[in-house]
């Protein structure tokens, strides 16, 4: 088990360690953005943002040039106050919170083709979870897509993504001031599913989005989260949870901007990896800038790995730019399956199958309910054992 | 009526300097209702014989035999040798995060009988037991020893041993780091499943203390990975007059 935990990192300094080289830039905020996809070169792999990318799969989102391919939707009757529009690419850049951070992101915005919009307009409160579908029929994709959280609003958004594509997009969250949004998105791809994704929130004025993410399918899943504040009083908690098993890359990158004061945020994945050439990637980046007096931020990543072979890198940085902060701190986390936890649950008769069970059951049950939305759990809960039962069998092959 | 019987048992660990030889010919017969007293210094193999008997993957048992009923012990998984009647109540119980004392002990209740409780007879008897040994009824609802005391561990120990009934238990220093008051309350759970269920004992142990409270059948002095004298409860008083230094001086 490696551990890293520095809950009370002193302030007064910067404060960053990852594992080094090569020398990422001097600070996460200096990273350029830019609707320009020429203003991205095309990332050979030792760049600190790509070094555990796999960019074989990633390499066709990269080209800049249009595709013919889309997602089906399947978009329920929408309540009031909540519209879903198209809008062309150059609406879109205008809409957008911020430009693309890397150059899959930046072609997923110039080829999309136009953006989808969904706003929730002021005040409006739903009352239930808002779930959208959309499916990939094996063609190559890239999308925009804006999600406008109004003046005080309130709800839950599910986006569902399933079947299999080549896809790439760019997603622009903005939360007006004192909006609630729960955002939650699904990578239930396919096994044969790229998804590459950058999602950018903005934060406004003493609002609040719980920003969930599931991977669980897809052959690779790439995700670029960044939440900016640009208003006092908010607050994000950022939740991730991934089970990758053998051929299955997991990769999830965060950045937290802590710009302006007294804002709260926390991050919180966990994944489990079972199969030998299973591999998972977490980076947490969190900045605290010089303005952003009485911040509290806390980042933690655990990962449990069931089988030998299985590679989870994690990855926390925390860079401390003012002494006036109320706390900031990050824990992570690599544990083997551990030997003794099964030895206790299987001398209280448990087999060995249901142990496993337990564990990662517990492992996860925290964060399953964290997410907040009573019919996503239960599919959650359901599709972990559904995963366990795979590496249930896998290991009883590898044993007979 | 069960026995546990132990014949000539052998047991080695794999270590970093090679491999080190501790149970040295173990003998011992346990039937139920008879409580057997563990005695020995530190690193004598008390504890490796506990956890030879339940199966844990560091032991090698490399000769003897271990019979429940006349079922072949070694032969047996871990789980297996619980489903048979054996319950190993541990020195340092291990942390199951985000399992519940509840959801783990219906799990195990189900798993050792083959079939699930039924459940108004079942959170009636767990209330219960929970209630004899001084536990909150919030314990229930905590993880699996994340947290708990030394004394809150052993107790949940005690707990688990009640609601599976298990025939032979092997209770591994239950007694070690806890104050009179938690000692007592172990020790009359412990004596109160005896007394219902006609449980045999195997109890390790290092200090004479817990014997005022339950009182051992047969004492057996336990060094260097043998039986090095064995007594009735009269030699547990000798032990706590003299110590082990008689036992190690001639060792």
């Amino acid at each position: 088990m490696t551990v890293t935990d520095h809950s009370r990192a002193t302030a007064d300094t910067a404060h960053s360690h990852g594992l080094g080289t090569p020398t990422p830039d001097a600070s996460r905020a200096d990273r350029p953005t830019s609707f320009e996809v020429s203003d991205f070169t095309v990332p050979g792999g030792r760049e600190e943002e790509w070094r555990f990318s796999p960019l074989k799969d990633i390499k066709p989102m990269l080209a800049d040039e249009a595709t013919s391919g889309h997602l089906e939707w399947d978009v329920p009757e929408l309540p009031a106050g909540v519209t879903l529009t198209d809008i062309d690419v150059a609406a879109a850049r205008e809409r957008s919170v911020r430009a693309p951070g890397d150059r899959a992101s930046a072609v997923a915005a110039a080829h999309s083709g136009g953006a989808r919009v969904l706003t929730i307009a002021p005040n409006t409160v739903l009352d239930e979870p808002l779930q959208i579908s959309v499916t990939g029929t094996g063609q190559d994709v890239r999308g925009h897509l804006l999600v406008e959280a109004g003046e005080s609003s309130e709800a839950t958004v599910i986006f569902e993504r399933k079947g299999t594509a080549t896809y790439s997009e760019f997603v622009s969250v903005d939360l007006a001031q004192n909006a609630g949004l729960n955002l939650v998105l699904l990578q239930l791809w396919d096994a044969d599913a790229v998804h590459a994704g950058e999602i950018v929130a903005r934060l406004g004025r003493d609002s609040r989005l719980r920003g969930s993410v599931v991977t669980l399918g897809g052959k690779s899943v790439r995700l670029n989260t960044s939440a900016a504040f640009a208003g006092e009083g908010a607050r994000v908690d950022l939740f991730g949870l991934y089970f990758a098993d053998s051929g299955q890359h997991q990769e999830h990158q965060l950045f937290v901007d802590h710009a302006v004061p007294r804002c709260t945020s926390r991050v919180t994945y966990k994944g489990a990896l079972a199969g030998k050439t299973a591999r998972t990637v977490w980076i947490g980046d969190v900045l605290i800038r010089k303005e952003a007096e009485e911040t509290d931020t806390y980042e933690l990543n655990r990962n449990l790995v069931l089988t030998d072979g299985a590679r989870a890198d994690s990855v926390p940085n925390l860079e401390i730019e003012t002494g006036e902060i109320a706390g900031a701190g990050h824990a992570s986390a690599t544990g083997r399956f551990d030997d003794e936890q099964m030895f206790y649950l299987r001398s209280r008769g448990i087999s060995e199958a249901e142990a496993r069970k337990l564990v990662v059951r517990g492992f996860f049950a925290d964060l399953v309910q964290e997410i907040g939305v009573a019919s996503v759990e239960q599919s959650l809960m359901k599709a972990i054992e559904l995963e366990l039962e795979h590496v249930n069998e896998e290991l009883a092959e590898t044993e007979a | 009526m069960s026995t546990l019987e132990i014949k000539n048992l052998h047991a080695s660990v794999d270590t970093p300097e090679g491999t080190k030889q501790i149970l040295k010919g173990v003998n011992l017969t346990i039937n139920s209702g008879e409580t057997h007293a563990i005695m020995g210094p530190n690193g004598s193999g008390k504890s490796t014989l506990a956890y030879a008997i339940a199966g844990h993957p560091k032991y090698d048992i490399t000769e003897g035999s271990v019979f429940l009923d006349g079922e072949d012990v070694l032969e047996m998984s871990v789980d297996e040798r619980a489903k048979a009647g054996l319950f190993l109540a541990m020195q340092y119980p291990v942390e199951v995060p985000g399992v519940s004392v509840s959801n783990f002990l219906r799990t195990a209740k189900t798993a050792i009988d083959g079939e699930a409780p039924k459940l108004r007879t079942w959170v009636k008897e767990v209330k219960g037991s929970m209630e004899d040994l001084r536990m909150d009824a919030s314990f229930a609802e905590r993880n699996v020893n994340e947290g708990f005391s030394g004394g809150e561990k052993k107790r949940h120990e005690i707990l688990q041993m009640e609601l599976l009934s298990p025939k032979i238990a092997v209770l591994d220093e239950t007694d070690s780091g806890l104050d009179v008051d938690a000692l007592r309350i172990v020790s009359e759970g412990v004596n109160r499943v005896k007394e219902n269920t006609g449980l045999g004992v195997m109890l390790i142990t290092h200090y004479t203390r817990i014997l005022r409270y339950i009182k051992p059948d047969f004492v057996h002095v336990f060094v260097n990975g043998q039986v090095a004298e064995e007594g009735g409860p009269e030699l547990a008083e000798r032990l706590e007059a003299e110590g082990y230094d008689r036992y190690l001086v001639e060792a």
